[in-house]
Parts: C-alpha cells; sequence; structure tokens
C-alpha cells in the first residue's frame, strides 16, 4: 500500500462501484476514493513510486513532481465534487464510468513513461464513452462511436508515435521531446504531437468536443469537459513545453470557437465551443514554455476545471429541471432557480476574468508572459479572445439561460446535493481569485502548487494580480464587450437564438464521409459482382473444362458456393505458380 | 526405455488411444469426464515438453526406434514446443468447459462419438505439430480435418444448415489436403526424402521448376486450411454453424496449427536463397495480410450473428499473422508468434462466452445479446474484457502482439503497414463496440423470440472460460514468457532459413 498509485485507486474503485449496494452506501463509497486518493497523494510527496517492467523496459507508474502535483490535486478535487453533483444517479455504468475514466485520466497525469501514459490513454478513452452511451439512445451511439473513433485513433497514433520514438531514441521516458535534439518534423514527435492534439482539440481535429460532449447526460457532460483536454494539456505541457508551434496553434484556438459560440442555440454546445476557446489559453502558455507562462497553463487548467465545470453543473441543472438547454427556449428562470443563477453567474465572472474571481489572477499570467516575450499578434489574439469569452460564456450563457425574456417555465431550483456541489465549486473560485488579496502574492495559495517556482523580480510582475493597470485593462475589455453586447441586443442586430443547426467541420466526415462509406460499400459489392460476372462467364467455362478433366469436382461447379471457393483457390495457385517460376 | 524419454510421443499416444474408449463407455456424463482428462494428461505432457525444450533445446525423437531419414522423426523445437502447448491447454480448457454446451446443442445418442471426433481432432493437430516429417503433416491434417467435418455437421440438431456448412468445408479442406500433398510428392520427386530437415538440406541448391511447383502447391494448399484470404470462404459457415464447443476449440487451434505448418515450410523446409520465397512474402502473404485484415474485419463489422462475426474477425486477425510473417525478419516472425498464441486466447475465451449464451438463450443473434449485462453479467464481461484484447487494449495480450507488430513493421522498413495495423485495429474497435454497447446499454427483451430469464451459465462452463479471461490479461502484463519464447524460436528459425538479417 505504501506505494500504491492514487490513480488505480479512483480507477480500481470505479469498478468496483457496481458490486457496492446502490444509494447512500455507494455514493458514499464513490465519494470516499478521491479523498483516500488525495491522501495517499499527500502521503507520497514528490518523487517516482511503483516501478515495473515490460518489455523488458523498467517503466514509472506514480511520478508525482511538480507539474503532475497540480493536475492530480485539481482532478481529485473535480472527482469528489461530480460525485456529489451526481448524488441522484442510480446507474452503476455511469457511476463507475464516472470514476474509471478520471482515474485514468489521473494516471496519465501522473505517468513517468510514455508505455505508462499510453496505457492509460486508452483506459480513458474507452471507459469516457460509457458516458456518452448512457444517454441510452441511438443518437448518443452514434455520436459515442465517432467520439470513440477520434479517441483510439490518437491513442493508437500514440502507440506510433511511442513506438518510432522508442527506436530513434532507445528510450521511453516521458520527458520534453524536443530537448533531445528532435524537432516536431521527426515523424515519431509528430506523431504523438498529433496525437496529444487530438485529444486537446486543435483547431480542425476538434469538432468531435462539440460532436459527443453535449449528447451525453445531465452529470456524464460535465465529467467528459474537464478530464479528456486537461489530461492532453498536462502532457503537452510535459512533453512539447515551448514548442513554438503551439503558440500559434493555441492563439487560432482562442479565437474561432467564438464565432460558432455566438450563433449556437445549444448552451451546452455553447460551453463545448467555450472549452476549445479555454483550452487555446493553456496551449498558448504552453507554446511559450518560460516558467511564468508554463505556471500560467498549470494554474488556467486548475481554475478552468472549477468556473468551466460550474458552468457546465448550472446548464446541467437547468437541463435537469426543465428537460432543454436550448437558448430559444429558456429565460426568466431566476425566479424560481435563484441560487443556480448566482453560481452560474460566478461561473461565467470567473470565466470572464473579473477581478476578484479565479479567471483573472490566472489568465493574466498567459497574457502576461506572451507581452513579455513579444508575440505582439497573439497577445492582440488572446485579448481579443478573452473579451469573446466573456461575450459568449460570461453574458450569453446566463442571460438567456436565466434572464432575457420570460419563457414561462417556472422549474423547482436545483436539488440540494447539486447546489451543495455548485457551492462548493463557487466558493473554491472566489477563494482562489481573491486569495491573493489578504495573502499577498508570494502567499497566494494556488502559487504554492505551481510546477515551477514562483519568482516575483519587481512590481511589475505578472504573478501580483491586483494592480491598477491590470484591473482597468481587464475592465476595459469587459466593459466594451458588454457594451457590443448590450448595443447589439438592443438594436436588434445580435444573431437571435434560433432554433438552428450549426454545421461544424465534422459535416465533412458526417455527410459525405458516410456517403463515402455507403459509396465504397457499394463500389466493393459491384466489383466483386463484376470480378463474379467475369469469371462466371468465360473463365468459369474454362475452368469447368479443367474440373471435367481432373475428377468429379468438376460436377461441382454448379453449386456455385463451392465452385467459388475452388475457383479462388485455382486463381490464387496460378498465381503463386506464376510467381515462383518468375522469380 | 523410461516415460520422460518417450515424453514426445505422449501428446500423440494419449489421445489417439483414449479416442476409440470413448464410444465405450455410458452415454449422459462419462464421455466427458474421460476425454477431459485424457485432455488434461495431453496438456501436462505439453507442458512438460515445453518446459524441457525450453531448458535444453531441441528433442528429437525417432518413432518406433527408426533412425530419420527413413523413419518418423518428431522433432520439437520451441515453436511448435509453443504450439502444442497452446492447443492442448485450449483443449483442456475447452473439453472441461463443453458439457452443458454439448448436451444442449448435441445430439444426446452422439455424444460419445462428439467426444471421440475431438479427441481425434487433438491427436491430429497436435501431431501435425509436433511431427519432423512432411508426409506425416499430411497424414495428421487429415486425421484433424475429417474429424472436424464430423463435428461441425453435428451443429444439424440445432440449424440444419450445419450439414452444407460441413460439406462445403469438407470440399474445400480435402482440396487444400490434396494440393498440399502434391507439393510434397513434387518435393519427394525433387529429393527423394521426406523428412523435413533432411528435405532442407536436400532442397539446397535445387532452384527447378519441380521444386518451385512443389513450393506453390505447398502454399496454397495450406493457405486454404488457414483461411488465408480469398481462401477463407468455408470459414465463416463452418464457425457459425458448428457446436459452441467446437467453434471455440477450433477457433483457437486449427488455424493457427496451420500458421505454424507454414512458418516451418518457409522457414525449415525451404530457405531464404530461393527467390520464390520472398516473392512469396512480398507478392502473395504481405497484399494476402492486408487485405484479410481489412475486407474480412469490415464483414465482421455488418453481421448480425455473432458466431459469425467472430468467424469474420478471424480471418482479418489471421492477416495480423501473415503480414508479420511477410516481412520475413525476427521481430516479425516473433511478432506472428506471438499473435498466434495470443489470438488463440483470445477467440477460445469469445467463443466459450458466446456457447454461454446460446445454451441460455438458445441463439447467437446479436439480438440474444440485448441487455446481456443484466442477465449473464459473468458472461458479459467475459465478452468485453476478451473483446478489448482483440482490440489491442493494454494490459491484454492483444495489446502485447500490436506492440510487436508495430515494432517488426517500423524495423523492417514497412512503415506504411504500421499504420494499416493501426487503422484495421480501429475496425475491430466497431464490432467490439457494437457489441458493448448492445450487452451493457439495450434493454433486455421481455418477450418475444429473444426473451429468456436472467441466469448465469453454470460454474462448470464460467471456470473455463473465465480461466482463459485471464490468461489473456496475465500475458498481457507478463510480456515476457510468450514473447521470450517467441523471440528465441524465430532466431532459431531464422538461422535455419539462413535469411537476410
Amino acid at each position: 500500500m505504501a506505494e500504491f498509485s492514487p490513480a488505480l485507486i479512483i480507477l480500481l474503485g470505479g469498478l468496483f462501484v457496481p458490486l457496492v449496494p446502490n444509494g447512500w452506501a455507494r455514493n458514499l463509497f464513490m465519494l470516499a476514493l478521491p479523498l483516500l486518493a488525495a491522501v495517499q497523494l499527500i502521503n507520497l510527496g514528490v518523487g517516482e513510486y511503483w516501478n515495473y517492467e515490460l518489455f523488458g523496459q523498467s517503466l514509472t507508474l506514480t511520478r508525482i513532481d511538480g507539474l503532475s502535483r497540480i493536475f492530480s490535486t485539481i482532478f481529485l478535487i473535480a472527482i469528489a465534487l461530480n460525485v456529489v453533483y451526481a448524488w441522484h444517479v442510480r446507474d452503476p455504468v455511469q457511476q463507475s464510468a464516472s470514476l474509471v475514466y478520471p482515474g485514468a485520466a489521473l494516471g496519465g497525469v501522473l505517468a513517468g513513461d510514455l508505455i505508462t501514459l499510453f496505457i492509460f490513454w486508452e483506459i480513458a478513452a474507452i471507459s469516457s464513452v460509457f458516458l456518452i452511451w448512457a444517454s441510452r439512445n441511438r443518437r448518443a451511439f452514434y455520436a459515442g462511436m465517432r467520439y470513440l473513433a477520434w479517441q483510439v485513433g490518437s491513442g493508437v497514433l500514440l502507440l506510433m508515435g511511442v513506438v518510432l520514438y522508442f527506436r530513434a531514441s532507445g528510450s521511453l521516458a516521458f520527458e520534453n521531446f524536443l530537448d533531445g535534439g528532435m524537432s516536431l518534423s521527426d515523424p515519431a514527435v509528430l506523431f504523438i504531437f498529433i496525437a496529444f492534439g487530438i485529444k486537446s482539440a486543435f483547431p480542425l481535429l476538434h469538432n468531435w468536443v462539440q460532436d459527443a460532449y453535449p449528447e451525453s447526460t445531465v452529470t456524464g457532460t460535465i465529467v467528459l469537459s474537464i478530464f479528456t483536454t486537461k489530461l492532453a494539456v498536462a502532457s503537452l505541457a510535459r512533453g512539447f513545453a515551448g514548442a513554438e508551434a503551439l503558440v500559434y496553434i493555441g492563439a487560432a484556438m482562442t479565437a474561432f470557437p467564438i464565432f460558432f459560440a455566438v450563433i449556437e442555440n445549444d448552451l451546452r454546445r455553447v460551453l463545448t465551443y467555450s472549452l476549445n476557446n479555454q483550452v487555446g489559453f493553456m496551449i498558448v502558455g504552453i507554446g511559450i514554455g518560460t516558467p511564468l507562462a508554463l505556471n500560467g497553463a498549470a494554474a488556467y487548467a486548475f481554475c478552468n476545471i472549477l468556473f468551466e465545470g460550474l458552468l457546465f453543473m448550472a446548464m446541467g441543472a437547468v437541463l435537469y429541471r426543465t428537460g432543454t438547454v436550448k437558448g430559444s427556449e429558456l429565460g426568466g428562470l431566476y425566479k424560481t432557480m435563484p441560487l443556480t443563477a448566482i453560481f452560474c453567474i460566478i461561473g461565467a465572472a470567473s470565466i470572464s476574468a473579473f477581478p476578484l474571481f479565479s479567471g483573472f489572477i490566472s489568465k493574466g499570467l498567459i497574457i502576461g508572459a506572451a507581452a513579455k516575450e513579444h508575440y505582439y499578434w497573439v497577445w492582440m489574439t488572446l485579448l481579443f479572445a478573452a473579451a469573446g469569452v466573456f461575450h459568449h460564456s460570461g453574458i450569453k450563457i446566463p442571460f438567456f439561460a436565466f434572464f432575457a425574456h420570460d419563457s414561462g417555465k417556472r422549474p423547482k431550483e436545483a436539488p440540494l446535493h447539486m447546489l451543495i456541489a455548485m457551492g462548493i465549486t463557487a466558493f473554491l473560485c472566489i477563494f482562489i481569485g481573491s486569495a491573493q488579496i489578504f495573502t499577498g502574492p508570494l502567499g497566494d495559495p494556488l502559487y504554492a502548487l505551481m510546477p515551477f517556482e514562483v519568482k516575483i523580480e519587481d512590481a511589475h510582475s505578472s504573478y501580483i494580480a491586483y494592480t491598477a493597470p491590470h484591473i482597468v485593462t481587464q475592465l476595459q475589455i469587459l466593459l466594451f464587450s458588454g457594451l457590443a453586447f448590450a448595443v447589439l441586443q438592443k438594436t436588434g442586430l445580435y444573431p437571435p437564438e434560433l432554433k438552428s443547426t450549426n454545421l461544424d467541420s465534422d459535416w465533412l466526415y458526417r455527410v459525405p464521409g458516410r456517403a463515402f462509406l455507403g459509396w465504397a460499400t457499394g463500389a466493393s459489392r459491384a466489383t466483386w459482382n463484376a470480378l463474379w460476372a467475369i469469371f462466371s462467364g468465360r473463365i468459369q467455362v474454362l475452368m469447368a473444362r479443367i474440373y471435367a478433366v481432373h475428377g468429379p469436382e468438376g460436377q461441382m461447379s454448379r453449386s456455385w458456393p463451392i465452385g467459388f471457393m475452388a475457383l479462388w483457390t485455382a486463381v490464387l495457385l496460378a498465381l503463386v505458380l506464376v510467381l515462383s517460376f518468375l522469380a | 526405455m523410461s516415460l520422460i524419454a518417450q515424453l514426445p510421443v505422449l501428446p500423440i499416444i494419449i489421445p489417439l488411444v483414449a479416442a476409440p474408449l470413448t464410444l465405450l463407455l455410458p452415454k449422459p456424463r462419462l464421455p466427458w469426464v474421460w476425454a477431459s482428462v485424457v485432455a488434461w494428461v495431453t496438456f501436462a505432457a505439453c507442458a512438460w515438453l515445453l518446459a524441457t525444450v525450453a531448458s535444453t533445446g531441441m528433442i528429437s525423437y525417432h518413432l518406433g526406434d527408426w533412425a530419420p531419414p527413413l523413419g518418423i522423426e518428431y522433432r520439437v523445437d520451441l515453436a511448435n514446443a509453443l504450439v502444442l502447448f497452446l492447443v492442448s491447454g485450449v483443449a483442456a480448457l475447452v473439453f472441461a468447459f463443453s458439457y452443458h454446451s454439448v448436451r444442449a446443442e448435441v445430439d444426446a445418442a452422439q455424444t460419445p462419438l462428439f467426444y471421440g471426433a475431438m479427441l481425434i481432432c487433438l491427436t491430429g493437430l497436435l501431431g501435425v505439430t509436433i511431427t519432423g516429417d512432411a508426409f506425416n503433416v499430411f497424414v495428421f491434417l487429415e486425421i484433424s480435418s475429417l474429424s472436424t467435418y464430423a463435428l461441425v455437421a453435428m451443429g444439424a440438431r440445432r440449424d440444419r444448415r450445419a450439414l452444407t456448412a460441413a460439406f462445403n468445408y469438407l470440399v474445400m479442406g480435402t482440396i487444400g489436403a490434396t494440393f498440399f500433398v502434391i507439393g510434397i510428392g513434387l518435393l519427394y520427386q525433387a529429393t527423394g526424402t521426406l523428412n523435413m530437415a533432411d528435405l532442407h538440406e536436400r532442397l539446397i541448391g535445387q532452384d527447378n521448376r519441380m521444386v518451385q511447383a512443389g513450393f506453390a502447391f505447398i502454399v496454397v494448399g495450406i493457405g486454404l486450411k488457414l483461411a488465408m484470404f480469398p481462401l477463407h470462404l468455408w470459414l465463416p459457415n463452418a464457425y457459425t454453424y458448428a457446436p459452441s464447443a467446437v467453434s471455440a476449440f477450433l477457433a483457437a487451434t486449427a488455424t493457427k496449427v496451420a500458421v505454424y505448418v507454414l512458418i516451418r515450410f518457409f522457414f525449415s523446409v525451404f530457405n531464404f536463397d530461393f527467390a520464390f520465397i520472398g516473392a512469396a512474402f512480398t507478392y502473395v502473404l504481405l497484399p494476402l495480410g492486408i487485405a484479410g485484415m481489412f475486407i474480412a474485419s469490415l464483414a465482421a463489422v455488418f453481421q448480425d450473428d455473432v458466431k459469425r462475426l467472430l468467424a469474420y474477425s478471424s480471418v482479418g486477425q489471421i492477416g495480423y499473422m501473415l503480414l508479420g510473417l511477410s516481412f520475413a525478419t525476427v521481430e516479425g516472425l516473433t511478432a506472428s508468434l506471438v499473435h498466434v498464441f495470443n489470438h488463440a486466447l483470445m477467440k477460445g475465451a469469445l467463443f466459450m462466452a458466446v456457447a454461454c449464451v446460446v445454451l441460455r438463450a438458445g441463439s447467437h443473434s446479436i439480438n440474444a445479446f440485448a441487455g446481456l449485462g443484466k442477465r449473464m453479467p459473468v458472461t458479459t464481461w467475459a465478452i468485453i474484457l476478451s473483446g478489448l484484447s482483440l482490440i489491442g487494449v493494454p494490459l491484454t495480450v492483444g495489446f502485447v502482439s500490436k506492440w510487436y507488430l508495430l515494432d517488426a513493421a517500423f524495423s523492417s522498413g514497412h512503415g506504411y503497414s504500421g499504420f494499416l495495423i493501426v487503422a484495421s485495429s480501429l475496425i475491430a474497435l466497431l464490432y467490439v463496440g457494437r457489441l458493448a454497447e448492445v450487452m451493457l446499454l439495450r434493454e433486455p427483451p421481455s418477450e418475444g423470440k429473444y426473451a429468456f430469464p436472467a441466469k448465469e451459465a453454470p460454474l462448470a462452463m464460467l471456470i473455463p472460460m473465465w480461466v482463459l479471461v485471464i490468461a489473456n490479461i496475465y500475458f498481457g502484463i507478463r510480456t515476457d514468457l510468450t514473447g521470450g519464447i517467441a523471440q528465441r524460436a524465430a532466431e532459431a528459425l531464422m538461422l535455419t532459413a539462413g535469411g537476410a538479417p
């Protein structure tokens, strides 16, 4: 037990969930697991634990260092909050998956080598699909299948990359890939990069997020939104810190989903676009690669899991009570769901980086790092994206759900356990955002968890969040973005929440892809038939003669299945004969 | 003349002598007990043989004390010791497993015949593997095939289509065997010997039409037996309509033994100086292996009958073995041998699980699997775990196979085939995922043809099945066992073949 992996506590515990009697006993058991894992994580402390052998290589199951510590801490917090939020769920498949999958993601974050990473990568992919399928309808099934293809595709790319990397470098160590003299153009590194890229939803590799996550259940979507992309972010931070390509990829990621988010009607889908945009900020930080930027990326991931989770929870509560999250069907819910509305606003304020909320202290680090390294256009993009975030997540989500035109819906307030989960999350958002005011930057509890030492060189350091310029810049962004929303809304120019379906690039593989598959099936059948027609034409006559000469099997050619099989045998024999004679 | 000196002949003699005795035993239970005990004793002998060969090296046993090349020689090295261990191990488990399944699916009057035929089939498969004599391979191949035809036909009690399936299999199997024996005949004409080691010596430098034609006939003959695409057409029906226990046994052993024979002829009888060996690797095994990986796996996706789905998946998996083989490197050969072993573990477990479902639901249509997780949870999880192994998920043997295959593909310069391996494993994901979704997330039908009470299969079936499922995971973690033996076997084979490095 001394070196037992915290990830395995969650993962194996999750597998045992269906065996625990359903009801309170099971809920308490599920809640005990993240607590137990947290105790184990603290007991272990920084270091490497549980080395084992596979394929003659020494591998490390658990590596706790600055980077994995901050991610595993927030993962465990999120797991516990999800258990509380999903207290009402009585479906063993969903309950089990909502622990096995985060457990696997945790294992991936803690993995000390590439094989261990790959193992958890695959377990996370496969266990998570059950959360999508848990909706138990055909839509969810096919969305789950597409999701699974993406995820496992990422896994096998990772595997190929690892095998190639192993052949090239003789090492399975999971460290920065670019430090060893390899570049992104090496196939080994490129495969791993794309594998990470799929999971973190790089632009054009992103639409599995929008496709699959909203199909999951009320609680499943929240779990899904947290772990897969953050596992990828943690892996990128470890393997590709300082890869300049990431700066631009990340900048694109922050900007493009905004346009989709503005016109999207399904509010949970709006949040999935916002998820893309948020991960973009982290990726920019990783790409810049300085200690400040990496600290910023990790801190932002930490805060994002809380406030993005809070927004998903609020929308989940709305969905749970009203049965819809379409912007066009909601509105005026604040009258009967006031607490949910408040929590949602706190989440929205955090994601928009209002002073006093957690986004404010963490987003500043990344934007500050971009400025410090003189990425001018990237810096501009990030500012624009920050304004956009406020627009679609900060205003649109709470406004359309809880205010706007009154939909006449009068649902009950969210159930108590959901309120507790949202309340704790909201508290954490405010606590992280405002702790610095009381403790000073050096005493900030979040800074203590950061992967790199926090060095405050001068009074302009980005680590000091509450400075006049920072607050003023941020408020300006927010005010103008808010103004734009208000003006557009009042003048009727704002895209109304229509009952529309947006086509994203996943259309390419959903519609033409399916058509292509249909075509391919038809074409192969036609080829098959054509081949058969040719054979059953002239050559069959010839073959029949050969059979007639060589024995009673000739009679068999009339019963076509056997004749067909025998025909193939003869064709292959002829081929091999010719081949051996010519070779 | 101690028993230990006679060890190599025991795996053949024991089931061969025991088979006719089953016919004399009183019906309901005793033939099964007898056959199972015999299978376990055979397994013990094979395990002992593997341990001996692993520690002391190759064993040559002269049957009846007639010295080779005139006498028949049993020649056990690591490659066939591994296959012997596998075949007898699967047999021991399937025999123990089969009682309830056979009682439900086979005519009661035929049970002694059934177990007799199973033992004969086992004898044949072990004989093919152990012998060092080319003609003896043919004899044992026919022994195993003839009993298999009868076994497949016994499925007729449940479904009359078993008869046509058995008949087609009979015709195709006979063509295969005939081609094979023609090939052996041509080689005999060229060299005047039938002993494989002796053939190897005398074939050196004999690159003439006779040898070339012999090679072609042997490749196609064995290709039929191992269901190499497109010679696989007999297999789906045979596996679908055979009694479930037979499907489990055959899927895990018969094609594997044929793959072994192909390896033996490529590497131990011929050698790499023959230009046609390289050509066959590049232009026959490689493309047909890849074609099988995709076409058969795609066919599996659309099947509505689970046994048929698994059968097509088998054809696809055989593609992996051929692909590994076609690299003609130590790594490729290792990957092939490892996958022979691992695939037997997965498919054995999967077909056993289907047998459990057939016992309770009376059907192997995918509709009978709806909501199986609620009705037969233990069986369901056996299917899921072995299904994950089939996809190649880490911690299962499927992952070990895939790792070795990818490593072989990249190291032999066939990098593109690495992509293809990966792409085709996504197809496996589709058919396993579809099955998993049906079992776990659909509601079990409460009325109609596919409704049946929630009741697990009897323990006598669950235990052997789970032994295989656990083997899937055990060998997925302890990779040194299979991987190590396969690698040593591959190195020895490559050395004989004088192969390219």
